[in-house]
């Protein structure tokens, strides 16, 4: 189900002083299976594109297609696109509302009007899915829990919609390093096992270097870069020069390069340039 | 969506009303305000006129701006003309059926009426356009402060003021999150009968609610850490000056509420 945006632009209030233009022209597919890193400095129009992929905003130009379905058109079920594309929010923590964990996470599909088996089935499975276990959390109040469990709470109540695409908007901010991990070892186990679709928008580059299959970067409301983490790592000047930097990895690779070590240069995973520089010391290391 | 909102109508600008000291601006718009109660027939209403033309010409606002403050009271300004018009009781009957009827006296009082009403939202909303929330509570604090003495809080109450005017823009950027993050998970706000509707905000308030006590704690905490201890011998970082721009001000003001009690008395 791939996901297709042409020539897409957004103005935020348009026609009035205060109008901008968020997203300009843009255009990008989104193949099925995919991990899409999208990078973008704050302000870039990262979030203002994701918000279009499910129809919670309308573009002021320009088509998008969700599995062949093109969602401008009017009169296309946004409760059907919803279903297909779920998105995570900055700071899911935040939307949770019910007097228990289960009741929270059966917001969604009970919004679809699914029978209370099939939700219940849906709420197990979802807080399964984070890494929780249904008899510790169900029952008890999501605001008794600790940051880390709120947001995977909260990604659940998505996921037990059981979309196809998944967008997280930066799911690991403010979480302390125990919980960013496990929460990207949960997006990499949905993606790789639960062959989802996901779309993870990030400014952490180290975050997103070893998750993603392809990253899109975006400047100023315009894609500006998109390719392999190794292709679009290889720009340090260009991310540089829109505010972003390189994995720190890759950073130390591109320094030691510059000091005349003899290194690949387009290294970016800490394994990668571990091994690189430990082959190096044993070169270097052999001949007195 | 909600984020077109506009709080106030406070329009930036450097014009010498912009410049005028808030406690001057909020009493000289009472003394306008006695001056419209004092106009004692609808031809001399000609005397506020031009005091608003004047204003708004130094202020560098369009009529328009005006307009826009009126027309959300044009039902009222309706009705209050067509009350005053039928069942007005006068001697001079130009027009009657049944219970309406419509005498001169009626004509007038209407237009009166009307007039004062229209005036008095033109008058003040110069204020506010002018004026920006956080000047005008300020103003508002230094005016009532002689009221400390019969235990009046009106430090407390201006930064009550304060701060809920500064929190406005942050919550409905906030609602406006918390909306879509739920519109994302199929719910909706638009459709339905009203208590569907009703419940439907549940989702949408309770995270808002738990947003705005967590942010006050925030700001109680940040504003304790920063020895907050109300307003007993507080100093500010802008201290409101009056200035020669004041006296003219009130001159024209007063001179103008003088001139219409004049008009009153001589001609009637």
């Amino acid at each position: 189900m791939p996901i297709k945006v042409e020539h897409l632009t957004h103005t935020y209030m348009p026609g009035s002083p205060f109008a901008s233009v968020a997203l300009n022209d843009v255009s990008l597919t989104i193949e099925d299976g995919e991990l899409i890193g999208l990078l973008g400095h704050t302000g870039s129009g990262k979030t203002t594109l994701v918000q279009h992929l499910n129809g919670l905003l309308k573009p002021t130009q320009g088509q998008i297609w969700v599995d062949d379905l093109e969602i401008t058109q009017k009169g296309v079920s946004l409760i059907e696109v919803r279903r297909k594309v779920g998105l995570v929010f900055q700071y899911p923590e935040y939307q949770l509302f019910e007097e228990t964990v289960a009741k929270d996470i059966a917001f969604g599909p009970k919004n679809i009007g699914l029978s209370t088996e099939e939700i219940n089935q849906r709420v197990r499975e979802a807080i399964q899915q984070v890494g929780l276990h249904y008899d510790d959390v169900a029952e008890r109040s999501p605001f008794e829990l600790s940051g880390g469990q709120m947001r995977r709470v909260a990604i659940a109540g998505v996921l037990a919609m059981r979309p196809k695409v998944l967008i997280l908007d930066e799911p690991t901010a403010g979480l302390d390093p125990a919980g960013r991990r496990s929460i990207l070892g949960m997006i990499r186990q949905l993606h790789e096992a639960g062959g989802m679709t996901v779309i993870m928008v990030s400014h952490n580059m180290d975050d997103i270097s070893t998750l993603a299959t392809r990253l899109v970067v975006m400047s100023k409301g315009r894609l500006v870069l998109t390719g392999t983490p190794r292709e679009v790592f290889m720009q340090q000047e260009l991310l540089q020069s829109i505010g972003l930097g390189i994995p720190q990895a890759a950073e130390l690779a591109h320094a030691l390069i510059a000091e005349g070590f003899d290194l690949p240069a387009d290294l970016y995973t800490q394994e990668e340039v571990m091994q690189a520089i430990l082959a190096l010391a044993k070169k270097e290391a052999k001949p007195c | 969506m909600l984020r077109d909102i506009t709080l106030g109508q406070y329009m930036p600008g450097s014009s010498p009303v912009h410049r005028l000291d808030p406690r001057t601006k909020i009493l000289l718009t009472m003394v306008y305000i006695a001056m419209i109660f004092c106009v004692r027939s609808p031809i001399w209403y000609i005397l506020p006129l031009l005091y608003l033309v004047l204003c708004v010409r130094l202020a560098g606002l369009t009529f328009q701006q005006l307009l826009k403050a009126i027309k959300p009271l044009r039902f009222l300004l309706i009705l209050t003309f067509l009350l005053n018009l039928f069942f007005s009781s006068g001697t001079t009957i130009w027009f009657q059926w049944g219970i309406l009827r419509i005498s001169q006296e009626g004509v007038f009082t209407a237009i009166h009426f009307s007039m004062r009403l229209i005036f008095l939202v033109a008058g003040t909303s110069i204020l506010t356009l002018t004026t920006s929330p956080i000047a005008l509570c300020d103003g508002i604090e230094i005016l009532l402060k002689p009221l400390n003495r019969l235990r009046f809080p009106s430090h407390e109450l201006a930064m009550m003021m304060t701060i809920a005017l500064r929190f406005i823009p942050t919550l409905i950027e906030e609602a406006d999150k918390i909306m879509k993050a739920q519109m994302a998970r199929g719910a909706d706000f638009e459709s339905g009968n009203l208590m569907k509707r009703a419940k439907a905000m549940v989702p949408l308030l309770v995270p808002l609610f738990v947003s705005a006590f967590r942010r006050a704690g925030d700001l109680a905490m940040a504003m304790e850490a920063r020895c907050y201890h109300g307003g007993e011998g507080r100093t500010r970082l802008r201290v409101l000056r009056f200035g020669q721009l004041d006296l003219w001000a009130t001159l024209i003001t007063v001179g103008g509420l003088l001139l219409v009690i004049f008009t009153g008395v001589w001609f009637s």
